[in-house]
């Protein structure tokens, strides 16, 4: 196996070329699929159109909120192009120049201000279904946001009036009085005047008023949580159930580098059996007894030299990424038994592709065939598509080896869940699946 | 007669319901040059390839030397990013050759092969390839060597200079066995041929038994020039006859 080894090698070194695909290729492609993975969509463009008057402001309370602040939150998340009217805005969003356009009416401000009717913003969208559905679940997410905002300043509005109305105090809109008596303090008041007076109908009388007077300053006390309950009737407490939350950058590292690692792994190995077809050196080396090599041992030697060639370029990669993005050193072990034994199994998946084809351009239209959607079927997330079919996509990736992989490489570098350990038994299951798939493509040596 | 150092008794090979071979026996002894012919689908790289160990036969056995059997397939099963030397070293140690630099010397210049030793294998002409792939079959200096089309890819001149090699080395008392489709060949080169027909054995013997026995049978049949002209029809209209007067 040592002259097989070496004879492999001295191979590889006399490809540069191949080589340095091999290497370029995969690792390109995995970065590519990590910067679309971490990186959020960018902003889309969206005409607005304002017909409200300049400086309209909302009157809540005693206090008068300009317009524009809720606009801030509403264009937070979209690009925003400016149009004079309704006419411009929806021929720019013809033209394609923006995705939708947002008509903000010119009462906005005074049906937001009047408490009793919906103010009301138009939203007009064009493109394909997959733009349309990116820019109307960014609108749709900034309205409620804005909503969010304003019922927020509705509610505080609300709450300082029910302070008032409890505590007293100077009330300066609505022509109230000045120093106004607090619900609180009229029942206190009461009783002691109902304590001065003699018994008799009027004292009964009082004592009712003072009764409703204690009954509704605690029901208002109380409205006020009522009014935060209903401004935001569900909060969010997020957790993550298994180990600590791995960020959108540290994945995108671990799926960049699985990619890499499987193409590499697999386009060597399979290459490489395929290679002693091609070369017709296979039942040479085979043929017996006794056989130069036995099948095990040359089938072996491929996966190894694949596995060992795939783990080097990985491990730099992932050496190489650390200096931007944070990784925790301190497990490095892990990584390492996470890479080695994935590639492994890769490599065993490898040699099973090379045991099939008869040439090495087959093998790896091949390995490539098979890798790709593998792949993008492992990245489908659980709840992305209909229950039934992701069923069946779990089915197929756990007959291949890039889930585990991916499982295994997130667990060491991220401690995501499974545990690293389940995903390496996966691997090594599959490993001697391959393995034996090999084995038996192998039979055939012309 | 002294003890064949191959011995092939009763060898059939079936492919599910299709047989391949059926009950072929021979023998081939030391400094024996024996060539396989036989049509297409006749069987002969099938026999080859139980002969080499590839494949195992479904019934009968091969006898002889064990692992002592050298094997050269039709296509040159060479490295082509390798070197002339390179090649054959790795076999030389892939064979448990005593000595690996010694024996590539040696057959570098059995083979007159010493001055492309550092070429690239895919740099070779398809002659120079062949030489290599013969070497490649010798070096672990087999008593038997077996040979599969050696000269289907190799132009006249190539092909005169490859049988001169190999009658050197069955005057060297080595026994070499080969399949051809090209009959003369057979018929200039063995000293024993065996027709293979639908995986039987139709004949063995010397080409000359064999032209007397295909042209005693084209007499039979009528078939024969007047005039004495019997002498001038080739081995390979022999060939022909033979196979047609048994159905093939």
């Amino acid at each position: 196996m040592r002259w097989l080894l070496r004879k492999d090698l001295l191979i590889l070194r006399r490809s540069r070329l191949l080589v340095v695909l091999l290497i370029i290729y995969p690792v390109a492609i995995a970065l590519l699929i990590g910067v679309a993975i971490s990186r959020s969509p960018g902003k889309p463009k969206v005409a607005v159109v304002d017909l409200s008057p300049p400086g309209a402001t909302v009157q809540l309370g005693n206090s008068k909120v300009p317009v524009a602040r809720y606009y801030d939150q509403l264009f937070n998340e979209i690009t925003v192009v400016r149009s004079s009217s309704r006419a411009q805005a929806v021929s720019r969003v013809s033209s394609g120049q923006a995705l939708a356009a947002i008509v903000i009416p010119p009462d906005i401000a005074r049906k937001l201000s009047s408490g009793l009717t919906q103010a009301q913003v138009q939203v007009i969208y064009n493109g394909d279904a997959l733009q349309q559905s990116l820019v109307r679940s960014t609108i749709d997410s900034a309205l409620a946001q804005a909503n969010l905002s304003l019922s927020g300043e509705i509610r505080q509005v609300a709450a300082r009036g029910i302070d008032l109305l409890l505590k007293g105090g100077d009330f300066s809109a609505l022509g109230a009085p000045q120093n106004v008596l607090g619900l609180g303090q009229i029942s206190t008041v009461l009783h002691r005047v109902v304590d001065k007076q003699p018994p008799g109908a009027d004292r009964t009388s009082l004592e009712r008023v003072a009764g409703f007077a204690d009954f509704a300053a605690q029901n208002l006390g109380l409205s006020k949580k009522v009014l935060s309950t209903v401004s935001q009737p569900i909060q969010i407490d997020a957790s993550t159930v298994h180990g600590r939350r791995a960020t959108l950058n540290t994945y995108a590292v671990v799926v960049a580098v699985s990619i890499s690692l499987m193409f590499i792994c697999l386009l060597l190995a399979a290459g490489g059996v395929a290679l002693e077809r091609e070369e017709n050196a296979l039942a040479r080396l085979v043929r017996g007894p006794p056989a130069l090599v036995s099948r095990n041992g040359l089938l072996a030697e491929k996966a190894l030299l694949a596995a060992g060639c795939s783990f080097v370029v990985a491990f730099t990669m992932l050496a190489g990424i650390s200096a931007f993005v944070k990784l925790d050193w301190s497990r490095v072990g892990l990584w390492v038994a996470a890479l080695a034994v994935s590639a492994f199994a890769f490599g065993a998946l490898g040699v099973a592709i090379g045991a099939l084809a008869r040439e090495v351009r087959a093998a790896s239209l091949l390995a490539f065939l098979l890798s790709l959607p593998l792949a993008f079927l492992a990245l489908v997330p659980n709840g992305a598509v209909a229950a039934g079919l992701y069923d069946v996509i779990r089915a197929i990736s756990l007959l291949f080896p890039f889930k585990a992989a991916l499982q295994a490489l997130d667990g060491a570098v991220n401690q995501a869940s499974p545990s690293v350990g389940v995903s390496l038994l996966h691997l090594l299951a599959l490993s001697a699946l391959f393995g034996a798939l090999a084995r038996v493509g192998l039979r055939r040596l012309e | 007669m002294p003890e064949p150092v191959l011995s092939v008794q009763g060898v059939t090979k079936r492919y599910g319901v299709r047989d391949a071979l059926r009950g072929v026996s021979f023998e081939a002894h030391a400094g024996e040059l024996v060539a396989v012919i036989g049509p297409n689908g006749a069987g002969k790289t099938t026999l080859l390839s139980i002969l080499a160990g590839i494949q195992a036969p479904s019934a009968g056995t091969v006898g002889g030397v064990p692992g002592n059997v050298g094997w050269v397939p039709q296509y040159p099963a060479l490295y082509s990013k390798l070197s002339v030397a390179e090649n054959l070293e790795l076999f030389a140690r892939l064979e448990r050759v005593a000595d690996p630099a010694d024996t590539v010397r040696q057959m570098l210049a059995q083979t007159g092969l010493e001055e492309r030793a550092d070429e690239q294998v895919g740099r070779l002409s398809g002659g120079n390839r062949q030489r290599v792939n013969i070497a490649i079959g010798l070096l672990a200096d087999p008593r038997v060597l077996l040979l599969d089309e050696p000269g289907s890819s190799l132009d006249p001149r190539q092909r005169e200079r490859l049988w001169r090699f190999i009658r050197a080395l069955v005057e060297r008392g080595r026994s070499v066995v080969f399949s051809t489709h090209d009959v003369g060949e057979a018929e200039r080169y063995a000293q024993r041929v065996i027709v293979l027909a639908d995986g039987e054995v139709l004949f063995s013997g010397s080409p000359a038994e064999f032209e007397r026995e295909a042209g005693g049978e084209r007499e039979a049949g009528g078939e024969h020039e007047a005039g004495g002209q019997h002498e001038t029809r080739d081995f390979e209209s022999a060939f022909v006859e033979f196979l047609r007067a048994r159905g093939h």
